[in-house]
């Protein structure tokens, strides 16, 4: 079925009875080709290009819980592509082209909304550092502006310029950044690959690798046996205890990232905005909400939720920045398990065991890399190869020393 | 008026108050909502998707439709609920969501348009023409959607947060709450009795239970009186435990002053942070209503609110007196409401009972087998259809009550994501036991909300709660008390083809729960994201269950089956303000001052911000009106003859022990065991991981005794890093540490009179050449008496000194230099001409020792000892590491006066300008009065080997390059004989 | 969170900061063969269990010890808390 406004309406007008289920139900088949364990975004849009781009036919996606229970389903939406490094950029990038051509893609409204992000500048150190990479930003296509103080009074004049403690002396803004809707993308890209045949089988929870001689033979699950010729895994913060089923070790480490909502409030804010001296990012979505963060928690954690001294540290940078959001509420807070990588970046790979492959390491994140991240992996999946943006994207970078270090702060997860 | 007898208000205590500009009265005791009803208004607003009129459905916190906004200017306040808005004299609001007057909402032509708005419609559109969705169809939907809009003005209140600890906290000061907190109090635990309502009693001020045979709420005052004069016990009224975090401790607001016209010299509210052993959780039980056709309109409420409003604040929810009152149940509880308004004077329909054996429990009508199947009234209820076994007649009335059954609030017992269990007695979830470890469930919460079960489960908990952690508690004498019949049928909707709200904010029906179903958005998680439901600001209170027992009708299973939901903090919406705890503005972070800081301030320097440090940036003197006109100076001063500045801000950590040296040499990628005492050594510290982490001066001041300096951005994290070596990888080595950052004040004395401005502070010192080198280090005392050390070290490439005395002498000392100098031109110089000597020099600071570069890079690979082990050698030998060709070199505009910006990206001439073909950056650049030119530095790929060549510098950011030759990095002095003589 | 401080008794986790995994305590040597492997095992690598985790927290607002927290990564429930300088010497005994 195809989605439009002209389908809206007529069914509308005929009591909404042609509607039919997004995706099936199907039973897991004894063997595919292709396996992706994790029905996240990542894994579904794995399986979306791999049907729809490599032609793979028979591709499984298997979710343990329900399609988008994980961090897809828990974040601030943020898309972008203002990254620094040569290892980096280029992949946003792509990203970014995917995300403004995705719903015409995927024949459904994920609600891409470039709005545009702005980063605040307090030192000249940082506009140096932003100089830096806006440049590098420009060196791709991505496109970035450098923003004077005034320039940012005039569009964002409710933030705290006059009574400060780290002055507001700028901005690095990307008009093309914003936000998408986050179950939307989960949304569209099963619809988009269930349409293309592939089966997406929820409540099948990955126990166990079948590895002979080297190989990957298939999956054991909740469900049974599935046999596979390639598994690819794209768990995200799950890496750690599925990849240790195939007796491996990561780089990453799994850490607690909050993120808020507050109550639907009219129009405040147009785009997205991060404040540089403190942990706070903001975007406002289509219902209303202030959507908000900061820093992850900083503890390895697998358990989905956050304790106070972060939700008063995101709180105190919000308001030092923003004191005019002071009398709404929050709604609702969450937690989300962040698969926290060594150097910050994504490890888009495959591993010593053949036809085994991983997708991981995303921090926090991952929801702006989805479909890039599934594109690669789809290329890698299918060809063998890894896509020209994902190649540095190696698992043995870290040993090799080619490590991919936005922040610059080393081998500790909760720094990045 | 709509006011009936008796009730909580004090009708001695009249207070004004408006709703949308139009002037009312209430009573001290009123919330915003009940005195509105009192006065006979029920429409309160507009729903969220349809604008649909809207009435008050609740009367506690969970209210979906009676929002408003609240205050005016700078104060004005969203999205608050009128059922728990406590009244004041001259308290403001206004209806939210609408365009035109609440009454006539010209976004109501949303709700004629509503077939097209089904669950997940826009999901399905707004897709084409692509440009359109961010031009027309997202700013449209924008602008319809939200609910109330912020005034954009800073909030002027103040905040403020605290710490509370207690043996037992208890949730909820309601029947099983006050049992809890008398059996605790009595047995002299640490108690906290918290409740969001601004009265103790709870559900017991809405009911007309008798308690000892008399009224209820005379038990409460004496509970309340006891409780008072018990110092264990602290009461906190108007306080909402919002969250449960680890460990016991739980998130709370305090709204102080928010049923005041304006706080005063109070704050507005209070986060607390409660440490508790134990908690009781008696938060008491939220009811949920049944869906049919039209069941929004303003008038339909729950009948447990009426109850409420009948008893509490002796309003009948009808807009005239005499308008009839029908409920609507599904068991046993309505007929308490139709009890209650009667014996208070108001006017009873009946009450339509969806059981075929309903009960009478007293004088009125009962529909037996019956439901309500349609409602009239545009802006508020005028009439009902009433159906039984297919035949409908229509009734007129002015207010109906829905009596759908009371969900237990498991909240709180679920936010460590314990999920809740189905009870199939009480047709409802109570608490997982899996909850948060210490919190035990009692009263309605735990699915026991009879007054004399609640009642007996208060204490027990109480006592269990306290027996855990040794503290013995004896059982009390409770009231008596009688718990109220309480059947129901599970009936949970009245099937129709009109739409019934499950979800009122939201404007979620039975229809779209259908439609989710049939396009397999079956999983509860989908469902509510698909059609939006329980994502209102009430949180699914009111609707979750209903929808679930939709759901579970059409998949054919049960309702645990279909699933449940698990509720996150907060319990109901805190204001952002608070949690924020009043940190804001200057407030933000701590402001460290350096020991000069005042001197500097009179002399009228300019500061930055350094991390948390404040440093002076410069020091204008009249008649300078540029900054640059300043800096050079400053520079201009140092080069030809003393300046000063405070460097106090770089980390100093004092290291001492017989393996002091053993120890640094581990820290240090070079040798530094080998120092000798009275010698300053640079060192280079890496990251384990083999990149370049700090760099800094190691001083020997006797065999045992070392004092190395950091960064000033580094200084609390290579401290931690030192600790950790020390304490995590070698505790056996005999060294101790003490971070000693702002026990000295440090004054840079540079440039080639440095060395006269000194001796005339010097007690004595002989600070010849031959005597005190170049990279000296000496204790000594100064200014007859004060003790001193001495470093002989350079940034700049100057004859150069480091003197620290102990921070209380910092002012005085630079006060000394300033006059001891001033016939040598002692000039006070800032961070900005800091910067320029340092670029002048070619010596690394922050933007390139930003953690992602190598020793190699920054030209200091031989730095790295391959005759020992220091955190970072192995790994930085690495391939990668070891490929990397770019260095650090500087670079000269072929125009001088042309600003190399810091952060363009280096090209080859006549080469495309990409990613690939990118050969490097600039760091830093600045200009230089020496020179008489700008430079910079930065890394350029095999930059070591192109000396000379012209490269272009782009910034295509700012749409600008130019043309840069490759120079050394130290444009002053290369040979450094300046800083030797 | 609240940590058990061998020394000082529960302390608030906001005293602390949080490093990470306490094998990093177990530095490889520099001259054993295959050092630069050794390294890069301990620098990257992580069991990251879902479950009893030994990590090291720095009482940095505090008496600045270093402790081994064994604490549970999924519940955050904590079971027990040592000095690492203890741990590591008693390892080394």
């Amino acid at each position: 079925m195809k989605f439009s406004g002209f389908k809206v309406v007529k069914e509308a007008l005929t009591g909404h009875k042609g509607w039919t289920p997004l995706w099936r139900n199907p039973e897991p088949k004894p063997a595919y080709d292709i396996v992706i364990v994790g029905g996240g975004g990542h894994g579904l849009a794995t399986a979306f290009y791999l049907a729809k781009t490599f032609g793979e036919l028979k591709v499984a996606v298997l979710e343990k819980g329900w399609l988008g229970s994980g961090n897809i389903g828990r974040n601030t939406t943020i898309i972008r592509s203002n990254y620094l490094l040569p290892g980096n950029e280029p992949f946003y990038e792509f990203s970014m082209k995917l995300w403004e051509n995705l719903e015409q893609e995927t024949n459904f409204n994920s609600m891409v909304s470039q709005r545009g992000i702005i980063n605040l500048i307090h030192t000249d150190a940082q506009r140096d550092a932003y100089r830096r990479r806006g440049n590098a930003m420009m060196l791709v296509g991505a496109g970035a502006r450098l923003l004077s103080r005034d320039e940012l009074k005039g569009m964002v004049p409710f933030l705290n310029f006059d009574n400060a403690r780290f002055p507001i002396k700028g901005g690095l803004m990307q008009e093309r950044a914003g936000t998408a809707r986050h179950d939307g993308v989960v949304w569209g890209y099963a619809r988009g690959a269930d349409m293309r045949g592939v089966d997406i089988i929820q409540n099948c929870e990955v126990t166990g690798f079948k590895i002979e001689g080297g190989k990957v033979l298939g999956v054991e699950t909740s469900r049974g046996f599935i046999g596979a010729k390639k598994v690819g895994v794209a768990v995200a913060g799950s890496s750690g205890r599925v990849m240790a089923k195939a007796g491996m070790r990561l780089p990453i480490e799994s850490h607690v990232l909050q993120a808020f909502v507050s109550e639907g409030l009219k129009p405040t804010i147009p785009g997205v905005i991060t404040f540089g001296a403190g942990h706070f990012y903001v975007s406002q979505s289509d219902k209303g909400g202030l959507v908000f963060g900061g820093d992850i928690d900083g503890y390895n954690s697998y358990a989905q939720r956050g304790n106070l001294p972060v939700v008063e540290d995101v709180l105190e940078g919000g308001m030092a920045l923003m004191p005019m959001i002071g009398r709404a509420r929050l709604l609702r807070s969450w937690g989300g398990i962040m698969d926290m990588s060594m150097d910050g970046s994504p490890i888009i790979d495959q591993t010593h065991i053949d036809g085994l492959y991983l997708n991981a390491g995303w921090c926090y994140g991952g929801f702006k890399a989805t479909p890039a991240s599934g594109y690669a992996f789809a290329h890698l999946l299918a060809t063998g190869r890894p896509h020209e943006t994902a190649a540095a994207y190696r698992l043995d970078r870290f040993e090799r020393g080619y490590v991919i270090d936005e922040k610059g702060v080393g081998a500790q997860p909760n720094l990045h | 008026m709509t006011r009936l007898t008796g009730g909580l208000i004090d009708r001695n205590a009249p207070l004004n108050f408006t709703f949308n500009g139009k002037a009312y009265k209430g009573f001290q005791g009123d919330t915003l909502a009940s005195a509105l009803l009192g006065n006979g208004v029920q429409l309160m607003g507009r729903s969220f998707k349809y604008h649909r009129p809207r009435g008050v459905v609740a009367a506690g916190s969970e209210e979906p439709n009676a929002m408003v906004e609240l205050r005016t200017g700078a104060r004005q306040e969203p999205n608050t609920r009128a059922t728990v808005a406590e009244l004041f004299d001259g308290l403001t609001a206004r209806s939210q969501n609408h365009i035109g007057p609440l009454h006539r909402d010209f976004l109501a032509v949303n709700d004629l348009l509503s077939p097209f708005f089904a669950a997940g419609f826009y999901y399905k559109t707004f897709m084409w023409p692509k440009a359109f969705w961010e031009k027309l169809y997202e700013p449209m939907i924008r602008k319809a959607a939200g609910l109330g809009s912020l005034s954009m003005l800073p909030d002027p209140d103040d905040y403020d947060k605290g710490f509370l600890h207690c043996d037992l906290l208890i949730v909820g000061a309601g029947a099983a709450g006050l049992a809890a907190a008398l059996t605790a109090g009595r047995a002299g635990a640490d108690v906290i009795l918290a409740d969001e309502d601004f009265a103790l009693g709870g559900r017991l001020m809405s009911e007309s239970d008798a308690l000892d045979g008399a009224n209820a709420m005379d038990w409460v005052a004496s509970a309340k009186a006891e409780l008072e004069s018990l110092p264990n016990v602290r009461i906190m009224t108007r306080t909402t435990v919002f969250g449960v975090y680890d460990h016991g401790i739980f998130g709370a607001v305090e709204r102080v002053s928010d049923h005041l016209a304006v706080p005063g010299d109070k704050v507005r509210q209070t986060l607390w942070r409660i440490t508790a052993k134990r908690t009781v959780l008696a938060a008491g039980a939220t009811e949920r209503h049944i869906p049919f056709a039209d069941n929004d309109r303003p008038g339909v409420m729950l009948a447990g609110a009426m109850r409420a409003y009948a008893n509490r604040w002796a309003v009948s929810p009808v807009k005239r007196d005499g308008d009839a009152i029908a409920i609507f149940t599904n068991g046993d509880d309505g007929h308490r409401t139709a009890m209650d308004l009667i014996a208070r004077g108001a006017k009873v329909l009946g009450v339509i009972d969806a059981r075929e054996a309903a009960p009478r429990f007293g004088d009125y009508e009962v529909f037996a087998g019956s439901t309500v199947t349609g409602t009239k009234g545009r802006l508020g209820l005028t009439s009902i259809e009433v159906t039984r076994n297919g035949r409908s007649e229509w009734h007129s009335v002015g207010a109906l009550g829905v009596a759908g059954g009371w969900n237990p609030n498991v909240h709180l017992a679920s936010h460590h994501r314990g999920r809740p269990v189905w009870n199939d007695d009480l047709l409802a979830f109570v608490p997982s036991p899996d909850g948060p470890k210490g919190l035990i469930p009692a009263g309605a919460a735990a699915g026991k909300g009879g007054t004399a079960e609640a009642l007996t489960d208060g204490m027990k908990a109480a006592i269990t709660a306290l027996s855990e952690i040794g503290v013995a508690a004896s059982e009390i004498a409770l009231p008596k008390a009688e718990n109220m019949p309480s059947e129901q049928a599970a009936f949970w909707h009245v099937p129709g083809t009109k739409r019934a709200w499950v979800d009122f904010q939201n404007d979620v029906t039975v229809k779209d729960i259908a439609l989710a179903h049939k396009e397999n958005m079956k999983p509860v998680e989908h469902l509510k994201r698909w059609t939006t439901l329980g994502m209102a600001t009430d949180q699914g209170k009111t609707s979750n269950i209903s929808a679930l027992a939709v759901m579970a009708e059409l998949t054919g299973k049960s309702i645990p089956e279909t699933g449940t939901t698990i509720f996150r903090p907060p319990y109901t919406g805190v204001s952002l303000a608070v949690l924020g705890g009043g940190d804001t503005g200057p407030l933000f972070r701590p402001r460290r001052l350096t020991p000069t800081h005042h001197w500097a301030e009179a002399q009228g320097a300019a500061f930055v911000e350094v991390g948390q440090w404040m440093r002076a940036q410069y020091f204008p003197r009249t008649g300078e009106t540029t900054w640059r006109q300043t800096v050079d100076r400053e520079v201009l001063a140092v080069r030809s003859g003393v300046g000063l500045c405070d460097v106090t801000t770089l980390g100093k950590v004092d290291v001492q022990g017989a393996d002091a040296g053993e120890f640094l040499n581990r820290m240090y990628s070079n040798m530094m065991g080998a120092l000798k005492v009275g010698m300053v050594r640079y060192g280079l510290m890496l990251r384990e991981d083999g990149h370049a982490y700090d760099d800094g001066t190691c001083a020997q001041m006797a065999e045992d005794h070392y004092v190395v300096t950091t960064t000033t951005a580094n200084a609390g994290l290579v401290y931690r890093q030192m600790e950790f070596a020390h304490q995590c990888l070698w505790p056996e080595l005999d060294v101790q540490l003490i971070s000693t950052t702002d026990a000295w004040a440090q004054i840079a004395v540079v440039g080639p009179k440095s060395r006269e401005l000194l001796t005339r502070i010097v007690d004595g010192f002989d600070l010849s050449n031959e005597a005190f080198p170049f990279m000296a280090c000496s204790e000594l005392t100064i200014c007859n008496g004060l003790r001193a050390r001495l470093f002989r070290i350079s940034f700049s490439g100057e004859l150069a000194y480091e003197i620290a005395v102990p921070a209380r002498y910092g002012h005085a000392l630079m006060q000394r230099l300033m006059e001891q100098g001033a016939d040598l031109g002692a000039t006070p110089y800032g961070t900005e001409a800091l910067a320029v000597l340092r670029i002048e020099k070619g010596h690394a600071a922050g933007a390139e020792l930003n953690g992602q570069t190598t020793a190699q890079m920054l030209g200091l690979g031989k730095m790295v000892s391959a005759k020992k082990d220091s955190i970072g050698a192995v790994m930085s030998r690495r391939e990668g590491m070891a490929a990397e060709k770019r260095r650090l070199v500087g670079f000269k505009p072929l125009e001088a006066q042309t600003q190399v910006m810091a952060g363009s990206h280096l090209f080859t001439q006549g080469e495309a300008q990409t990613m690939t073909s990118d050969q490097g950056w600039v760091t830093s650049s600045c200009y230089s009065p020496h020179l008489e030119s700008y430079i910079a530095l930065g890394f350029l790929k095999n930059g070591a080997e192109r000396m000379g060549e012209v490269l272009i510098a782009a910034n295509p950011l700012e749409g600008k390059e130019l043309k840069v030759e490759v120079v050394s990095a130290h444009f002053v002095d290369p040979e450094g004989g300046r800083l030797r003589d | 969170m609240l940590i058990p401080h061998p020394l000082l008794g529960l302390r608030d986790s906001q005293e602390f900061t949080y490093l990470g995994d306490a094998n990093l305590m177990h530095r490889p040597d520099a001259t054993a063969e295959n050092a630069e492997a050794q390294f890069c095992d301990y620098v990257f690598q992580r069991e990251n269990p879902a479950g009893v985790h030994r990590e090291l927290w720095f009482h940095e607002q505090g008496d600045r010890s270093w402790l081994v927290v064994t604490r549970d990564t999924t519940t955050h429930e904590i079971l027990g808390a040592e000095l690492a300088s203890n741990v590591k010497l008693g390892a080394a005994e």
